[in-house]
């Protein structure tokens, strides 16, 4: 039986693959050369990296570094980078004119800026969500410098604002809007009675102060963070707003809505900042000047918000009108549905045009060089006025784009993460 | 019968707030009230401060010399000219930029929305660069560096001198690029051109019609022309007969170099190659994202139906992916186009006069007339968004998917 001769009695051992299907190799294939056309494609992007590393790399790798004007760069050698000029004025690019001595004030700044957004980006830190409420006022103090009393004043005002709401709602048991009048009502005697007599007693018995430094010192990437991160905290909830109100049942509030978010959004950023430097002071009380960055936040502010609001509206406009119903069907007041129902899900769904409009946000605070503050593109023609500097270009413009381009990048990939980490859903 | 006794609600105040009949009207009449003040206690500030400064709301600046000149524009300006032309010549450059922006940024934008979903990895990860590139730096930072490049980077016209020149024409010695620009020939018309215009304008009426008849005539018998061979053919073969049969009418004009410059030929300025190129290139990363994202919302099952039955992938593309990729892609795709619009304001950075530089630059400089040059300049774009808002609406209502 068993002799049988065309039965094979033992198994063939495994043989490795063909050279041209293991893994390198049939990577190869597949993905770069699986046709004439791919195979062409190819060939002429390795081609344009080629072109495109060969001048920059010896031109950057082989930077100088060390000279100090751009005369002992060219004679050191002509052809490669003189980033000299990033050694010797990196300090501007990032602070504009800020005295020296006080640098440390915009980078404790800086580094309370992460304390203060971690309750709000990390849930396992939510308790400490009052800090990231305080942090406004104390970075105003930091940067502007002058006494703390004004600024404490003002959160003071806030908090016992609070508190008379609270009392009288709770403790009198009045209506809520009742309550409301008599906070508001509270809020104004309190700024036109209390508060300046309350900031003078407290500079004279516990004097605080810091430098105060003029608005036209800042500069540099200071700037573009004090605008754009101002902007983008500020024009979240009016965006919020806007978009209920355009989504509203209001004839009116819809109407003021609608007309407010087109016409923002209908014109260039650029023309509403000169209606902020030239125009602003036509539309308030005759004799009021306020600050410049003020007025330029405040412009950028109303910008992002009306494309803030379009996002936010997207995302109402995606969720289903059971939502709503369902709510409504649980006695839900108004508020209360939107606070616990529409709202986290119409966030969560507009996340990427939410930072989408972030990073345009960050990206516009450029726009302030062409009314003549110095964020870093302002900088960079100011360092090029320079005699040491004149007709450096590219050094410049790397360092800056490269600075831009780390920010934005990390808050869009920090979006995609987010995306991910909040998708609940199967598809 | 005991009738059940409704007892009679008296109007109080606080139902004002309380009660949802009276609610959204006391709602709406606080706005009102609130916009209202605000508006008013804006244009009372103005007035005041109008007269405070002693002036006053007018136009009339518009009729008036205007006394500077404009280095580029389309339609005859002199000095001359008055504050409104002037502003015109601006609304024409910035109408010019936002044209042939759009045109380069779409076309760069399709190719590389296509490409990065390729499946050779090299072409994708180049596009993923191309595209996070461009849309992380701000648009201003590209203008100025571009400018750069093309002052920087190309030689002087005097390069073009001599019998052994630094710098030579490309493009079969046509175009010039220079540090001051680019010339390009110009086309001269001589007689006869008319013929050639007229018989270049009856193939494009040509290709439409067999279009149509091409696809009639696959509707009713199955049958499937060539098409695209067929409209190649008639776009250039009428054209290219007759232009040798009347003798060469239309001839080219190309730049020479005269003195210190180049005569002759289109003379086209690097602050407007640069603000073009700049505002294209950056729009056609986000083009290129919508485009990526268009194709991809359609689902996969389309693409599997289609193959199942038969198709090619080429016609895949086109018949079934593309046109319902459209759907998603073009609303996104006019916003854009009105951002690059709106960008185009920029032009200052690199010296262009677009209607920013002329109407709110020197217009209000020189006049003093800043209230009214603002009004005017927000009105203008406020009137171009506007209408591609309404594009955008009419393309929403007429390409809904019907019956949902």
């Amino acid at each position: 039986m068993s002799n049988i001769s065309f039965v094979r009695e033992k198994e063939i051992p495994q043989s490795p693959p063909p050279i041209t299907e293991s893994n390198a190799i049939r990577w190869v294939r597949q993905n770069l050369f699986s046709g004439w056309l791919n195979s062409l494609l190819t060939i002429l992007s390795v081609y344009f990296i080629y072109v495109c590393l060969r001048d920059f790399i010896p031109w950057a790798y082989g930077g100088i570094w060390t000279a100090n004007s751009i005369r002992e760069c060219l004679d050191i050698n002509p052809d490669v980078a003189c980033f000299s000029v990033i050694g010797a004025r990196w300090r501007q690019l990032l602070f504009g004119f800020y005295p020296t001595e006080e640098y440390w004030r915009p980078i404790l700044t800086f580094v309370l800026l992460f304390i203060s957004i971690a309750p709000v980006l990390i849930p396992r830190f939510a308790r400490f969500f009052w800090f990231s409420l305080i942090y406004p006022g104390i970075a105003v103090w930091l940067l502007w410098g002058g006494s703390i009393w004004p600024v404490f004043s003002i959160y003071l005002a806030i908090s016992l604002t609070g508190l008379v709401f609270f009392l009288a709602k709770n403790k009198f048991k009045l209506s809520s809007g009742f309550s409301f009048t008599a906070a508001i009502l509270f809020f104004f005697l309190y700024f036109i009675f209390i508060a300046g007599p309350f900031i003078a007693l407290f500079k004279y018995i516990l004097p605080i102060n810091l430098v105060l430094i003029e608005s036209l010192q800042f500069g540099g990437f200071l700037l573009s963070m004090i605008v754009g991160f101002s902007g983008i905290a500020a024009s979240f909830p009016i965006g919020i707003l806007l978009a209920l109100g355009r989504q509203s049942d209001l004839p009116l509030v819809k109407m003021i809505c609608v007309g407010f978010i087109e016409f923002i959004r209908g014109v260039p950023l650029i023309t509403l900042l000169f209606v902020a430097s030239v125009l602003l002071n036509y539309f308030l009380p005759p004799g009021t000047s306020f600050d410049i960055i003020i007025r330029v936040i405040i412009m950028v502010t109303i910008f992002s918000a009306a494309y803030m609001a379009e996002v936010i509206r997207g995302g109402l406009a995606a969720l289903p009108v059971g939502q709503h119903e369902a709510s409504a069907a649980l006695g839900l007041s108004y508020w209360q549905s939107q606070r616990l129902i529409i709202m986290p899900q119409a966030l969560k769904i507009s996340i990427p045009g939410i930072v989408n409009t972030f990073i345009g946000l960050f990206k516009d605070t450029t726009l302030v060089s062409i009314i003549s503050l110095l964020d870093p593109v302002g900088l960079a023609s100011l360092i090029r006025a320079d005699q040491k500097w004149n007709g450096i270009y590219w050094e410049l413009y790397v360092a800056i784009g490269l600075m831009f381009f780390i920010c934005c990048f990390g808050m869009s990939q920090y979006s995609q993460y987010l995306e991910r980490k909040l998708k609940t859903d199967n598809s | 019968m005991s009738s059940v006794k409704l007892p009679v609600e008296k109007f109080r105040l606080g139902m004002l707030l309380g009660d949802t009949r009276y609610r959204s009207t006391t709602v709406q009449v606080i706005a009102f009230i609130i916009f209202v003040s605000v508006v008013f206690w804006l244009v009372d500030n103005t007035v005041k401060n109008l007269a405070l400064l002693g002036k006053d709301v007018d136009f009339s600046y518009l009729w008036m010399r205007a006394g500077y000149d404009i280095n580029q524009r389309l339609i005859p300006y002199t000095n001359d000219s008055t504050h409104g032309r002037a502003a015109l010549v601006g609304i024409l450059n910035t109408l010019l930029v936002a044209f042939i922006g759009c045109i380069i940024a779409t076309i760069i934008g399709v190719f590389v929305g296509i490409l990065r979903l390729s499946k050779n990895w090299i072409v994708a990860k180049l596009m993923s660069v191309y595209i996070e590139g461009f849309r992380n730096i701000p648009i201003l930072l590209w203008i100025v560096m571009i400018f750069a490049l093309l002052t920087e980077f190309t030689p002087a016209p005097r390069a073009f001198k001599g019998a052994d020149p630094e710098a030579s024409m490309i493009f079969f010695q046509s175009t010039a690029v220079t540090n001051r620009g680019a010339y390009f020939p110009s086309p001269v018309w001589g007689d006869g051109s008319v013929y050639l215009i007229l018989i270049f304008i009856l193939s494009l009426a040509a290709i439409f019609l067999f279009r149509r008849y091409a696809k009639n005539l696959q509707e009713e018998t199955g049958k499937n022309l060539p098409k695209f061979w067929i409209s190649l053919a008639i776009f250039f073969i009428p054209s290219i007969l007759f232009y040798f049969i009347l003798g060469g009418p239309v001839s080219l004009e190309y730049p020479y170099l005269k003195g210190f410059n180049f005569k002759d030929g289109i003379y086209v300025r690097n602050s407007f190659i640069a603000l073009t190129l700049a505002l294209s290139l950056y729009t056609s990363a986000f083009i290129g994202e919508i485009v990526r994202s268009g194709i991809l919302a359609i689902s996969k099952g389309q693409t599997e139906a289609a193959s199942s039955l038969g198709l090619r992938p080429s016609r895949i593309m086109n018949l079934i992916i593309l046109p319902q990729a459209l759907r998603v892609i073009v609303p996104p795709m006019i916003s854009n186009y009105l951002n690059l619009t709106k960008n185009s304001s920029l032009a200052i950075a690199v010296g262009y006069m677009d209607v920013r530089g002329t109407l709110g630059g020197i217009t209000l400089n020189q006049t003093g007339r800043e209230l009214e040059s603002m009004l005017l300049l927000m009105g203008f774009y406020l009137c171009v968004s506007l209408c591609v808002s309404a594009i955008i609406n009419y393309f929403n209502r007429s390409f809904q998917i019907k019956g949902l």
